[in-house]
């Protein structure tokens, strides 16, 4: 997910892993010619850990299985999306608390990053992500109403969503609920840009705020480029 | 109470690619030489500590500001290289293939390290271009995360201006084996493929 060069050629390493969640280790040469391709965010690579008490920081050894980032290098939309997804993980997950369905869907996520839905499932991960962190969404029916239909948006008081019609009154206090979320089929840059900026919102105020710290930049980053692609859409 | 020669050897163990061990031969060394390498050195490096400076305009290092570089006429104005770290300016100057002016970011955007466009010199880039108005910018950053992430906000941020942004091109190095190569390496160089003339 992310490094932090270490020595000369050292690197610390923060893993996301299928058995241990957020996992760090030194890297001896991570840092150097050879190895330093391996260890970009989003690479797959199988890991090996060994400290001599498990709650010393330990020495990675490491294998590649894929190196994806350099699929995306040239896309500035998907290297954003993948910068966004792995500073969001590697600030937000506790370590060595293993979470293999994130874990699953981060991994598919990656798989599908070069794919046409990578945003939708981008913000799908990072709402799986808040729900992991005990910050979940209600999305299945009106705070207001109970009404299961038309749930066009979100209460960012209590994260719960909300129809249409009850929330007329109040929509502009309200963040907008991307379709895709609820069910309904249409996908679009719009509602990509619109779940960002929710999920967003509640990283900020539940987790981020918490600790006295911005939302990660990376995140940011992505939702300005987003605007900027629907403005030039739009002018078009 | 430290004697000289371990402080000696502790600060020479500070610098890259030099340990404790390697520190102390090379002091050894020194001491030997006094004369002839260790008194010069110390001079050299008194020198250069008060005369060496940050170039106000590119970001390199030299004894003037502007550098060298900035204030050679014979550099062409209409080429930019922005470059991550004055190490990386240092390596196009080696090649002697590049003959525009400089500019150093200071390095790349790192999200996790807290490092973003406000503490890289990227408003002095854009400063730069509005004055001097260059045909094209080659953003010569490192084929990483934070290097290409870091050449795509610099494209945004310098899209308002009548130039060409190109970037370093990635893929087999000279002297490369196939056979050697990473997977990544190898799928960026297929992608920039050209026609073979």
């Amino acid at each position: 997910m992310s490094i932090q060069p270490h020595g000369e050629s050292g690197l610390v390493a923060q893993m996301f892993t299928q058995s241990y969640g957020r996992h760090a280790g030194f890297v001896s040469g991570g840092n150097g010619r050879r190895q330093k391709p391996l260890f970009q965010p989003g690479n797959y690579l199988q890991v090996s850990w060994r400290g001599r008490l498990s709650e010393h920081l330990g020495n990675f050894t490491c294998e590649p299985l894929g190196l994806r980032a350099s699929d995306f290098l040239d896309d500035p939309l998907r290297l954003g999306a993948l910068n966004a997804a792995m500073t969001l993980l590697a600030t937000t997950l506790p370590e060595r608390e293993p979470h293999p369905n994130l874990y699953d869907a981060t991994l598919a996520w990656l798989e599908g990053l070069s794919g046409p839905y990578w945003g939708e499932t981008l913000v799908l991960l990072e709402v799986r992500l808040l729900d992991v962190l005990g910050f979940g969404l209600d999305l299945s029916s009106c705070a207001a109403t109970g009404l299961t239909e038309e749930l066009d948006y979100v209460s960012p008081r209590s994260g719960r969503a909300v129809s249409r019609e009850a929330a007329e009154p109040y929509k502009d206090k309200l963040l907008k609920l991307p379709g895709f979320l609820v069910g309904r089929q249409h996908t679009d840059l719009q509602s990509v840009y619109d779940g960002l900026q929710m999920t967003g919102y509640f990283f900020e105020k539940y987790i981020f705020h918490a600790q006295n710290k911005p939302l990660p930049e990376a995140h940011g980053r992505l939702t300005n480029r987003l605007q900027r692609a629907l403005d030039k859409e739009a002018a078009n | 109470m430290i004697s000289d020669l371990e402080r000696l050897i502790q600060m020479l163990a500070r610098l890259p690619g030099l340990g404790p061990r390697s520190a102390r031969r090379v002091a050894l060394e020194l001491i030997k030489k006094r004369d002839a390498l260790m008194l010069p050195l110390a001079r050299a490096m008194e020198t250069a500590a008060h005369s060496l400076k940050l170039c106000s305009s590119c970001g390199n290092f030299d004894t003037q500001s502007p550098c060298d570089l900035c204030t050679d006429p014979r550099r062409d104005n209409t080429l930019f290289c922005v470059v991550a770290d004055i190490a990386d300016l240092w390596a196009l100057e080696r090649t002697k293939a590049f003959t525009g002016r400089y500019h150093v970011l200071g390095g790349t955007l790192s999200a996790l390290d807290g490092i973003g466009p406000d503490q890289l010199n990227i408003d002095s880039l854009v400063g730069r271009i509005e004055e001097i108005k260059p045909k094209e910018v080659i953003l010569a950053l490192g084929a990483t995360v934070d290097g290409q992430t870091t050449a795509h906000y610099v494209t945004d941020r310098l899209e308002k201006f009548d130039v060409i942004i190109s970037r370093l091109a990635h893929g087999v190095p000279i002297g490369g084996e196939l056979d050697y190569l990473d997977d990544g390496t190898l799928t960026t160089a297929l992608r920039a493929r050209r026609p073979s003339s």
